[in-house]
Formats: C-alpha cells, sequence, structure tokens
C-alpha cells in the first residue's frame, strides 16, 4: 500500500471512501460499467485499501464518462466520479506526459462535438 | 456552624488511578466547616454507606460532599443514606471526580488538583444547602393512549387488564393501524388479520376501553399524574351510536371513484365508507371531499337508505375535555413514498410498487381478491425484482440514515409467499446485507433460499427502465460475481424505509416530550428506561420510538402498559422538591421565565400587593406549579430581575461553586 498515493488521491478527490457501505449501486448505475476492468465500486474500495497501482495501469481510469450518475444515485454521497478523477489526475501527472495537445484537437472536431468537451478533455487529460 | 462531611470514593482503580484520593480527602479537610474527611474503596457499598451514616450521627452532620461518580449514577443512594442517619437528603452533595475527571484525564497530579477544585465547589455549594421537603400530587386513574394500531390496543387492554380506565384516540375511522393492511406475519406466517382482528373487538368490547376513532389530540396540558386532554373528534358526518355497520349506504354511494387509502389507492372506494369488513368501529364515514352531497348538496341516498337513521351531513368536529393520570404515545409509522428516486420509475410506471402496496395486492380482501396480478394489464407476472435499502441507510436528504430493521424479513416473507403460491415465477432479491437479528428469523431467511430458491443477490439496483413491450429492465450489480445485470422483469418491488408518522412533532411539542432529529421520540434511557419518555408520566409504546416488528410492538406496549399501570396504581406522587419558585416582589410580570418554561409550569396571575405608602396595588406576578416543574432552571436563566430561583440550585449556591473554582 503507498500511503502517500493514497493520502493524495482522499486529499484531490475530497472523498470519504470509509462512507461506502458496499452496496455497489454506483456499479449498477454505471454507463461505462462493461468498458471497464475495475468498476466504480472497485474504485472506491481499492482507494480504501491503499491497493492504487493497479488502477493508474489500467485502461478503466479513461472509461470513465465523468457522467456522474454514481455521484446522483449513491445513497451514502460518496462520489465515486470523483475518485476516478483524482486517480487519474494522479496518473496524468506522473507519466508527465499530455494526453491531448492542442495540434490534435482539428482531427477530432465535428459539428456535433460541444466545445465544452474540449475544454474538459484538456482539463482531464492534460497537465 | 455548619459541620459537614467530605466522603472520597476511590471507585476501586476508576477513581484511585488517576486520582490520589488520599491527598483529595486531606486538602478538602482543611476547608471550612470540614470536620472529618475520609476516603474509602467503594463509598457505595454497604460498609461505604455505613461510614457516611456514622460520620453523620457522630460528628452531628449538617452537610454531606461525596465525591464519587455523576448524580446521575449514586446520588439517591446517599441522599437514601443520609436520611436513614436522620439528615434531611438534600443536605447532600456530589462531585463528580469520576467521569468529569478520572475517566478523562491521564496525569495524576492535574486530575488530583482538579478533584479537589470540584470538591471545594461542592462543598461552598453544601454551606447554603437548604432541607427541603418533597410534596405530593394526586394521580387521576384513567390513562390515554394515542394511536390504535397494534401497539396501542395492546398498550389499552393490558391497562384495561389491570383495572384502570383508558381510551384511545386513533385519528383514522377504524383501529388497528398498520397491522390490518399487511397480509401474512413472519416468522411464522399467520395471517395478520386472523390475529389482530380478535384484539379489535376485545379492545371494543372492554368496558374499561373507550375508543375514540376518527380523532385526534388538540391539546394536552397538565403533568404527570393530572393531564386534561382536549380530544377532536372529527365530523363523520355519521351518528356512531345509530349506525349499524351494515354497509347498505356504501353500496348505494354514487360516487365510486375514491382512491382508497386501505388499499393503498390501488382500487377505489365510495365517498361513504367503512375502510375493511373487520373494522372497529363499524361505522360508516362520510369522506366530504368527495361526497355529492357535503359538496354541492345534491344527492342524499345514503341517507335515504338508511334504515337507523345515522346520516347526518350537519355534523360538525366536537371537542371534548378528559383527565388522565398517563398518556401513552403509540403513532406509528408510515412507509416513505420513493418518489424522489427517479432512478426506480416509481411515480409513472405502476409495476413498481412498495412492499406495502404488494401486501394489498397478496391480500384477500385487496384489489384482486388475493391474486397476485400486475397493476398496469392485470396479468400475472413471471418474473419479480426486490429491492431492498430504497431510502434507508441514506446519508442524503432523500431518504434516511437509519436502518428501517424490517424489511430484510418482509421481503423474504413476499419472496417465499410468491414462489409457494406461484412456482412459475423467478424472484430475485437484490440486498445490500441480510439483517436478520431476531428468534427464528434467520432460519426463515434461509428458507427462502434454500426451500423456495429465492435469488439472493449482493448488490444494488442502479435503475430501472419501463419498456415498450411492458416488461421492465432492471440495471443492477452482482457484487460478487463482479457483473452489471440487466434482468427482464414484470414486477419491482421497492422495501421503502419507515418514517413516524407526521402527527408525532405536533404531538410531541404538545406533551413537551423529545424526539431525535429522524422524529422518533426519545427514551428516557435508551437502554434502561426505553418505554419512558424524558418528560414524567408519558410513555412509548411501538415504532414512534423507532423502527419496530410486531413481536417487539407487542412487547414494547406490554411494557409502556406495565410503567403506566405503575404511575395509576399509586393515589400521589412525590414531587421532585428542586423545582423553581418566584419571588414575588421582585418579579416585574415580565412573561420571559413564561416562554422559555417548555413545560408549561409558569402561570402569571395579578395578585395584590401592599405598597410602602400603604395603599394596594394589582400587580401581575409569575407563579410556579411545582408539580409541573421539573426543574430544568431554564427560568432562572431568563428571569432579568431575578427573582426566579431554583431550590437546591439557587443563584447564590451556583455563585458560591465558581467562586470557590475561580479561587
Amino acid at each position: 500500500m503507498n500511503k502517500n498515493q493514497k493520502n493524495w488521491i482522499d486529499i484531490t478527490s475530497g472523498v470519504n471512501v470509509l462512507k461506502c457501505m458496499r452496496c455497489g449501486k454506483c456499479s449498477a448505475t454505471c454507463p461505462s460499467y462493461d468498458e471497464m476492468e475495475y468498476h466504480p465500486h472497485q474504485f472506491v474500495y481499492m482507494v480504501e485499501k491503499g491497493d492504487i497501482e493497479p488502477l493508474l495501469n489500467s485502461k478503466s481510469l479513461y472509461k470513465c464518462l465523468t457522467c456522474f450518475a454514481c455521484v446522483e444515485r449513491c445513497p451514502r454521497g460518496v462520489e465515486p466520479a470523483k475518485v476516478v478523477e483524482a486517480v487519474r489526475l494522479t496518473a496524468v501527472r506522473q507519466q508527465g506526459n499530455n494526453h491531448l495537445i492542442p495540434d490534435m484537437i482539428p482531427d477530432m472536431l465535428d459539428d456535433d462535438l460541444p466545445q465544452q468537451a474540449i475544454v474538459t478533455a484538456f482539463r482531464k487529460y492534460t497537465k | 456552624m455548619q459541620r459537614i462531611g467530605v466522603f472520597v470514593c476511590h471507585c476501586g482503580t476508576n477513581i484511585a488511578a488517576t486520582v490520589d484520593v488520599k491527598a483529595v480527602a486531606e486538602a478538602l479537610g482543611h476547608e471550612a466547616g470540614v470536620v472529618i474527611s475520609q476516603d474509602y474503596q467503594y463509598m457505595c457499598s454497604e460498609s461505604g454507606q455505613d461510614l457516611v451514616k456514622n460520620a453523620i450521627k457522630e460528628h452531628n452532620l449538617t452537610g454531606v460532599v461525596v465525591c464519587s461518580c455523576s448524580p446521575r449514577m449514586h446520588e439517591n443512594t446517599f441522599r437514601k443514606a443520609a436520611a436513614s442517619a436522620g439528615l434531611n437528603p438534600y443536605l447532600v452533595e456530589i462531585a463528580n471526580i469520576r467521569e468529569q475527571c478520572s475517566w478523562i484525564h491521564k496525569d495524576i497530579a492535574s486530575a488530583t488538583d482538579k478533584a479537589i477544585v470540584l470538591g471545594k465547589a461542592a462543598v461552598a455549594k453544601v454551606h447554603l444547602n437548604a432541607p427541603l421537603t418533597a410534596g405530593e400530587s394526586p394521580v387521576v386513574k384513567r390513562a390515554l393512549v394515542i394511536g390504535g394500531g397494534i401497539a396501542g390496543i395492546q398498550t389499552a387492554l393490558d391497562i384495561a387488564e389491570a383495572g384502570f380506565e383508558v381510551d384511545i384516540v386513533e385519528k383514522e375511522p377504524t383501529i388497528g393501524g398498520k397491522m390490518a393492511q399487511i397480509d401474512k406475519t413472519f416468522p411464522t406466517l399467520d395471517c395478520a388479520a386472523c390475529i389482530l382482528t380478535p384484539k379489535m373487538v376485545e379492545a371494543a368490547q372492554n368496558e374499561k376501553i373507550t375508543i375514540h376513532s376518527f380523532s385526534e389530540v388538540a391539546d394536552v396540558k397538565g403533568f404527570v399524574g393530572n393531564f386534561t386532554v382536549t380530544i377532536k373528534k372529527k365530523a363523520r358526518f355519521v351518528d356512531e351510536t345509530k349506525c349499524t355497520g351494515c354497509g347498505l349506504c356504501t353500496e348505494k354511494c354514487p360516487m365510486k371513484k375514491v382512491p382508497n387509502e386501505f388499499n393503498m389507492g390501488l382500487d377505489n372506494r365510495t365517498a361513504v365508507y367503512i375502510p375493511f369488513a373487520q373494522a372497529v368501529p363499524k361505522v360508516a364515514t362520510i369522506d366530504p371531499n368527495y361526497c355529492l352531497m357535503l359538496k354541492n348538496g345534491k344527492c342524499g341516498v345514503c341517507s335515504k337508505v338508511c334504515t337507523a337513521g345515522a346520516i347526518d351531513y350537519k355534523q360538525t368536529d366536537k371537542m371534548i375535555e378528559q383527565k388522565y393520570g398517563a398518556i401513552v404515545v403509540a403513532t406509528g409509522f408510515n412507509p416513505i413514498k420513493p418518489d424522489k428516486y427517479d432512478e426506480f420509475a416509481y411515480s409513472y410506471c405502476p409495476d413498481v410498487v412498495t412492499s406495502l402496496e404488494l401486501e394489498r395486492l397478496m391480500n384477500a380482501a385487496g384489489p384482486n381478491g388475493g391474486t397476485l396480478l400486475r397493476p398496469s394489464d392485470k396479468t400475472h407476472p413471471h418474473t419479480i425484482v426486490f429491492v431492498q435499502c430504497v431510502g434507508s441507510r441514506c446519508d442524503d436528504e432523500k431518504g434516511k440514515p437509519y436502518c428501517s430493521k424490517i424489511c430484510c424479513m418482509y421481503t423474504a416473507k413476499h419472496a417465499m409467499l410468491i414462489r409457494e403460491k406461484y412456482p412459475d415465477t423467478e424472484v430475485y432479491v437484490f440486498y445490500i446485507d441480510v439483517r436478520t437479528p431476531g428468534k427464528n428469523f434467520d432460519e426463515f431467511y434461509r428458507r427462502a433460499v434454500e426451500q423456495y430458491n429465492v435469488h439472493y443477490i449482493k448488490g444494488m439496483v442502479g435503475k430501472v427502465t419501463p419498456k415498450a413491450d411492458g416488461k421492465i429492465d432492471v440495471q443492477a450489480s452482482d457484487l460478487l460475481a463482479n457483473e452489471q445485470l440487466h434482468i427482464n422483469a414484470d414486477m419491482v418491488v421497492l422495501a421503502t424505509a419507515i418514517e413516524p408518522d407526521k402527527t408525532a412533532r405536533p404531538l410531541a411539542t404538545m406533551l413537551t416530550t423529545q424526539m431525535d432529529t429522524n422524529d422518533f421520540f426519545t427514551e428516557a434511557h435508551p437502554k434502561l428506561r426505553p418505554v419512558e419518555s424524558a418528560t414524567a408520566g408519558i410513555f412509548l409504546s411501538g415504532a414512534c420510538q423507532g423502527p419496530k416488528d410486531i413481536p417487539e410492538t407487542v412487547a414494547q406496549a406490554s411494557a409502556a402498559a406495565a410503567k403506566a399501570i405503575g404511575l395509576l396504581c399509586k393515589n400521589s406522587i412525590t414531587c421532585n422538591p428542586c423545582v423553581a419558585h418566584s419571588d414575588e416582589l421582585m418579579c416585574n410580570g415580565c412573561s420571559a421565565c413564561e416562554k422559555v418554561c417548555p413545560y408549561g409550569a409558569i402561570t402569571y396571575q395579578d395578585k395584590e400587593f401592599r405598597m410602602p405608602d400603604r395603599s394596594t396595588a394589582i400587580r401581575r406576578v409569575a407563579s410556579v406549579n411545582p408539580a409541573v416543574c421539573q426543574g430544568c432552571g431554564a427560568c432562572t436563566v431568563a428571569c432579568p430581575s431575578g427573582a426566579m430561583d431554583l431550590n437546591g440550585f439557587s443563584n447564590s449556591q451556583i455563585m458560591a461553586e465558581v467562586d470557590a473554582i475561580c479561587k
């Protein structure tokens, strides 16, 4: 268990993972469930245990849509999406690489893409 | 000259491990007025008490200070000891050097210093103690039970059994409460109506019990042993004394489209109605919101068909006043409406029902005569999903933070009954934990799994989506398999949280009893006084105090009855002499004390006073009813002129303590 990493995720997410009562409603409600290797309830539980390394190396980090359905429906107010976001930020900062650079944007653009999505993508994937 | 004895207790090692008790006894021995100062291992033991008693006689003590545990624990013990040695019991003071000193400190030196200071404060106070005598007040030999569910009925039957008059006030047209709506009861699966309705009849036939149905408590005045309660008998537009309950009016009433609350709105009733066949009292009631005669003045069919001439469209609410010695609260619970949870589709999909609705759907007296059919198309459901903890154990504003306690068991019951009656139906139960502490409870749940093959899945339902073909897609997680499931269901049943009845909070205000943040009544002590409220003479029965199943409710109902009987047996009760009193010469009649008094003990009266110039003047002054006052002291703080003072805790005594501590 990496204590520093766990503390960092606790602080940046602002989530108290100990509030989780292990009902699994976050994973029950998740639209990306089948895309993910680690599911929302596992993010919360593995962060609680300090078992963060596997999460950092998992593609699941980038499958979360940040739709906040899990946050909306969690009966305990745990906010799993914020935990996923905090792990994602840790990964981005660790790698020291930008996952999205402005030059990549023009190819991705189409008429239906809201500008908000581009801003959000920069926030998530750029150091 | 005061002659004070100080007794310092070791409490085994509870105090002695952190406080140097010998040093405390030595230091307090030098205080003014102290003639003897001793320490002993267990002051509350018989030999410890003898030490106190002998010292009182030997040294002719005028005051006693015991440095020991909290006064809540042993103040009474030492007061009794003092009284038996001939000293007024209110000349005993306790310095709490355990809970407020030894238990919370680690350093011996500073804990010892603090214990000495606490002892000095108690010595300073006891200098000003005055002997007090407890008064007496008579007890009215009649009890009031508020709420006529199984809790209220059981309490009333037990009190009546002991020979006392009891009145039940029930806000609905019939007694019976929630249990009357339930089909079968766990863990024995006996029919609820079969065991409840005989008790309802027994209550109705008992000559000691008066049932005020369709009535509410409007006002409560008075105090333990002597409450005056105003009961509002709501107009039911039917003369209770004439109605025979034949039901002809309900058959002929043309207004047949009224949602039937007894069947959870799953079918309709008429505007004039008897809630169910076994209702007690079996008397019709007219619903003024729907009755054509009361709304438009046109109809009058029920009046024409009633052979007893019981219909009275001109009836109005009636107030009756009655005196009681004890009041038992049995206001019960309601399931919450799950319409705030959009993910469960309850508000727009008729085939998503609550558990209590399912009870009615399965009940022989229910809307489908006991055949389980989907509310939407009246077809037989083949796949049913149960969702546990809907609104229970929630940390948000939509739900309740507590476990509703009964849902695990009734869901196992529902699942089992459905599998028994319709073996072709697949039943899934999504659970977070299965909580079955109770006699034969876990065995019951295991039977549902092992014998009836109910699919228990550890996980929660995340989304319920009604589909175009009438089926319902249930998206849920199976935590043990680490899968997200989709179940093609016909019906979804939500085990909704339960909450106290809405009438409980205004009632608590009238009764000056305490409630917790969830509006459950607070018991006087969570372990040792579970059926008494903190207000003397008010007792708690059933789910109004916290979620409970039927066996627990009945047990608590009988316990509350026993406490009420204990009170009613007395001809008079001893009052607490540590009550407030007002100095009429200093009182300026400002009403500040009356406003803060939580017990309604203070009244104002106009009194004639002789003025210095020999004239007489009428002044408005406060007076305290010592039988109602609980000695909380709020008035003494609120009083701007210093007229209010509390016996045993007078302003001068408190100041003496503060001075001793600050010296």
